[in-house]
């Protein structure tokens, strides 16, 4: 049993696994070397004889400077910052409450209700785009935050009512009834009670909202066009490529740096987000 | 217990908007109207212009008028259209049978116990996590026909002599992207359906691995047919994600080279935004609605089946 | 306290006529158990006296005044759940005085009657625990504990000792009994088990499929249940019921069935009278029966074939068959009998109960 188990193990477990996570981390790795290597190393050809693609010899900072120096990056960062920020916010208070309703409460709309807001999370963005244009040019809130402050929930709202509804349910219905008794309006139950308790749902909802907006990019694209106003995703693809020319260093450096606060975010409530992830394709 | 109790019946004074919101409507109404309020704003009202502005012919600065069916007559014409349209049905299919595949397999691996699993599944998630812009700009680096990585390693290992132009070989860019694709969903595919192997009660594959099943067997009549609905559900959550992919081929290939890689949503930017016609933009966009609608109706039917089992 | 009334109440929910006119009076002080099989309409019922379901029709007054349209924060009411529906994320002081709080008592009011209500349970050492940091009977204490800082009207008890274990159960009823001595409430208690009810009760109702069948004292409803399904369901072992014939013989009427021939009492006569060419049910509790040697009349005793002998220690239970039918009996430890022998059971003719086998009314 010993010896051909131990054999076995690595040709079916090891390798296997060990092959998923050298494929899905390596771009990672690449940003990060990108990130630090200069310049004349950086555009050697593939057939170059000195192409020395894993590591390099001499580390530099220098596209990371001149980012955060010469670009408007660290105003892009603000703004995604801002913009998700407030997004989540919103899309949370709304999700939350009306996650309350469908699950706990029992009203002759609540089956379509529920029906309807689950399929607009399934009318996609890239449908929406050319109408919400012209809509966001007509409120004049175009080139403005605000543009995609009120345009994320239309995703982020759905997802946070599902999600919310499986915690809610969960929650025994006896608590509420108690309450009720003990002498709490419907309301106030709902508040003191309820919503303590739902806190690790609001937690991943809101995480995984977070991560949405950042995620976003054609209403970005679309609805903002001065470089100041841009978000990251939209400023790093556009704003760090001159003519024809890509400066690879700056982009990697963009990319990575850009990347930093959802990683922080996700590296601080990684049960949250799985539990978010998890929760809301079990329905 | 010797507290005064009034003699009537206790009654606790609350204000009119408590009592009005004790009914189990009015306090629905309240809850759900301000996410009624903007999805309405900002989803049904945009849908319906959407529609107006396919059957009009408006372009940017100019609104049209109504003309009916023409702009979809003249799309169905356009061939890049229809490439579009081909690629990405193909797109989707093709990357989903493959981010199904390796997702299973990936948490069938992460199913047992080992050393550094809860930090592994951490890590492995990055790919999802990370905005798909930005690990989309590494992979255009990884492939960019000068200085890619992956030229230089097939080079090494004596597979290739001349370049791969990976994103501008017409024949070569739609595989390119499709890998990128995959590359993103496998980590979400992966983790949920490891969920849904977590719910699978141990006991039922101990009973039938005595009752004689090898593993193959094992899986196929225990494992799969109760992985099924949580497989189903992801499946079509990403099947509608993917169809309406815009961000991999927007930064990889722009729809191009020679529009060889557009899909609906890129044709219709590059249509609809980028030389200004509005109304063939949003024509464009609006056909996808057709297969779209299919899957959803399909996905809402599949859930009601499986909550009335 | 006071005094709850219940006039034609029904409830029906999609189809299902849960509560079918139930009408039920209790008085100020008085300690009503509604006993019955799950699904009989007893939680339900409570349930809308507490203001959690809506009444289809009837009435609900307590002290005189209707309360149908009472929201349940209104109605000064008290529950103790069968779960507990403590509040996980606050402190047993917390949990207690959140009804306080919601009423805007006044802190000092609020503190006093925390402490005093803990003093009661005997809970003051865990004033500042969390729910999850107590066992099972200390949750229900201070469930209970919630409710008596409230002073309320009435009291509900929702099954609250089912979740409990065996002789946690038992401990918690004596403690539930004394509780009602010292507290004097009026409350009304639901329980599936009649031994809860029987024991807790000053009145017994007996529900089944949405009707009261019996109400009255324990000891009432013990001996002389309305019908068949009340003296079946109160008791344990459970009455025995044997269809039997009913003929006349030397001025006599006799209940015949397989292997039994016993007399109808002569108190009992006239009123069976009508029923000789009907079904009757002749029904015996296990505790009637005892083994006779046949120095007593053969009147009132029959022969049964023993099957199974349960020693329980304080008692023996035979599972013997007459005929067809199996009987229970219940007898004295020291009575020496084996399986499989016959055995000679007689009872007291005071303690025989007929049922009408079509009605199931009792005669």
């Amino acid at each position: 049993m010993i010896e051909g188990a131990r054999w076995r193990k690595w040709v079916w477990f090891y390798l296997p696994l060990g092959a998923f996570i050298l494929a899905l981390l390596f771009p990672f790795y690449w940003m990060i070397v990108t990130t630090v290597r200069p310049d004349g190393e950086l555009y050697r050809p593939w057939n170059h004889p000195l192409y020395s693609p894993f590591w390099t010899s001499n580390p530099t900072l220098d596209h990371v400077k001149s980012l955060l120096q010469e670009t408007l990056f660290n105003t892009w960062m603000l703004n995604t910052m801002f913009i998700a920020f407030v997004a989540t916010v919103i899309s949370l208070v709304c999700g939350v409450i009306a996650g309350y309703a469908l699950a706990r409460l029992t009203f002759r709309w609540a089956g379509i209700l529920g029906t309807a807001i689950f399929v607009t999370y399934l009318v996609p963005q890239t449908l929406l785009f050319i109408p919400l244009a012209e809509i966001i040019r007509d409120y004049r809130i175009g080139d403005t935050p605000w543009a995609l402050i009120l345009t994320y929930p239309t995703f982020l709202i759905p997802f946070c009512t599902w999600l919310m509804m499986g915690y809610f349910k969960a929650i025994p219905r006896e608590l509420e009834e108690c309450a009720r008794i003990d002498g709490a309006a419907r309301w106030q139950a709902m508040l003191y009670i309820i919503f303590p308790i739902a806190v690790p749902g609001i937690l991943s909802a809101g995480i995984f909202a977070f991560t949405l907006s950042w995620n976003e990019f054609i209403y970005a694209l679309v609805f903002l066009s001065s470089p100041e106003q841009k978000t990251v995703p939209v400023g790093v693809t556009s704003e760090l490529i001159r003519g024809d020319v890509f400066f690879w260093g700056s982009l990697m450096a963009g990319a990575l740096i850009g990347s930093i606060p959802v990683a922080v975010v996700y590296s601080f409530f990684v049960e949250h987000y799985v539990a978010g992830m998890t929760g809301s394709v079990k329905g | 217990m010797e507290a005064a109790k009034p003699a009537a019946l206790q009654f606790v004074s609350r204000g009119p908007i408590s009592r009005a919101l004790e009914r189990e409507g009015t306090l629905a109404f309240w809850l759900l109207a301000p996410t009624l309020l903007i999805l309405t704003v900002f989803i049904a009202y945009p849908f319906v212009l959407g529609v107006w502005l396919s059957l009009s012919n408006s372009t940017v600065g100019e609104p049209g008028h109504f003309i009916g069916l023409a702009n979809f007559h003249k799309i169905f014409a356009d061939s890049i259209f229809r490439t579009a349209a081909i690629n990405t049905f193909v797109y989707t299919g093709i990357t989903t049978v493959f981010k199904l595949a390796l997702g299973l397999w990936l948490a069938l691996l992460l199913n047992r116990h080992f050393r550094g699993k809860a930090w592994i599944r951490a890590f492995i998630l990055l790919p999802f996590i990370i905005p798909t812009v930005l690990s989309t700009l590494a992979w255009k680096w990884m492939f960019d026909p000068t200085f890619s990585v992956f030229n230089w390693l097939f080079w090494k290992m004596h597979i290739i002599n001349s370049r791969i132009n990976w994103l501008g070989d017409p024949e070569l860019a739609m595989g390119s992207i499709m890998i990128v694709n995959v590359w993103r969903g496998v980590p979400f595919y992966a983790i949920s359906l490891l969920a849904g192997l977590q719910t699978i009660n141990p006991d039922l594959h101990e009973a039938a691995a005595i009752d004689g099943a090898n593993r193959w067997q094992r899986f196929r009549h225990v494992t799969w047919p109760l992985l099924l609905p949580v497989t189903m559900v992801v499946v079509l959550f990403s099947v509608i994600q993917t169809f309406a992919d815009f961000q991999l081929v927007y930064v990889l290939t722009g729809g191009g080279p020679a529009n060889a890689t557009h899909l609906f949503a890129t044709y219709a930017y590059q249509i609809g935004i980028g030389t200004g016609l509005l109304s063939e933009g949003a024509a464009i966009s609006l056909a996808m609605f057709p297969a779209l609608l299919l899957v959803v109706v399909f996905q809402l039917w599949y859930i009601r089946k499986v909550e009335n089992r | 306290m006071a005094q709850v009334r219940l006039t034609q109440l029904n409830k029906k929910f999609d189809g299902t006529h849960a509560v079918k006119d139930v009408n039920l009076e209790i008085r100020d002080h008085e300690f009503v158990v509604l006993v019955g099989p799950s699904g009989c309409g007893k939680t339900t019922t409570l349930r809308m006296v507490a203001g959690l379901e809506e009444i289809t029709s009837g009435e609900i007054s307590i002290d005189g005044k209707v309360v149908n349209n009472l929201a349940p924060m209104d109605r000064d009411i008290a529950m103790v759940f069968q779960n507990y529906a403590l509040y996980p994320h606050m402190s047993v002081y917390e949990n207690m005085s959140f009804g306080l709080r919601m009423r805007k008592f006044e802190r000092a009011e609020i503190d006093r009657r925390v402490k005093h209500a803990a003093e009661v349970l005997g809970i003051q050492p865990l004033l500042e625990r969390r729910p999850r940091q107590l066992s099972g009977g200390q949750r229900q204490r201070v469930a209970l504990g919630r409710a008596i800082v409230r002073n309320p009207r009435v009291f509900l008890f929702d099954e609250p000792l089912s979740n409990l274990d065996a002789a946690l159960r038992v401990q918690m009823r004596v403690e539930l009994k004394r509780l009602h001595d010292r507290l004097d409430t009026t409350a009304i208690y639901v329980t599936h088990d009649q031994v809860e009810a029987m024991t807790l009760g000053d009145r017994v109702v007996v529900m089944k499929d949405g009707t009261v069948q019996q109400e009255g004292a324990p000891l009432a409803l013990y001996q002389r249940p309305a019908n068949r399904f009340v003296a079946g369901f109160i008791g344990s072992p459970a009455m025995n019921f044997v269809p039997v014939t009913l003929e006349w013989s030397e001025h006599a009427l006799w209940a015949r069935a397989t292997g039994l021939r016993v007399r109808v009492p002569p108190a009992r006569t006239e009123a069976m009278r009508q029923h000789v060419d009907k079904k009757v049910i002749l029904g015996l509790r296990p505790e009637a029966l005892h083994p006779s040697s046949g120095s007593d009349g053969a009147d009132y005793a029959f022969e049964a074939t023993v099957e199974v002998v349960e020693p329980l220690g304080s008692e023996i239970l035979l599972d013997t068959r007459v005929g067809e039918v199996p009987v229970v009996a219940r007898v004295d430890p020291g009575v020496r009998v084996n399986a499989h022998e016959r055995v000679r059971l007689a009872f007291d003719p005071a303690r025989a109960h007929f049922f009408d086998a079509a009605t199931e009314a009792a005669i």
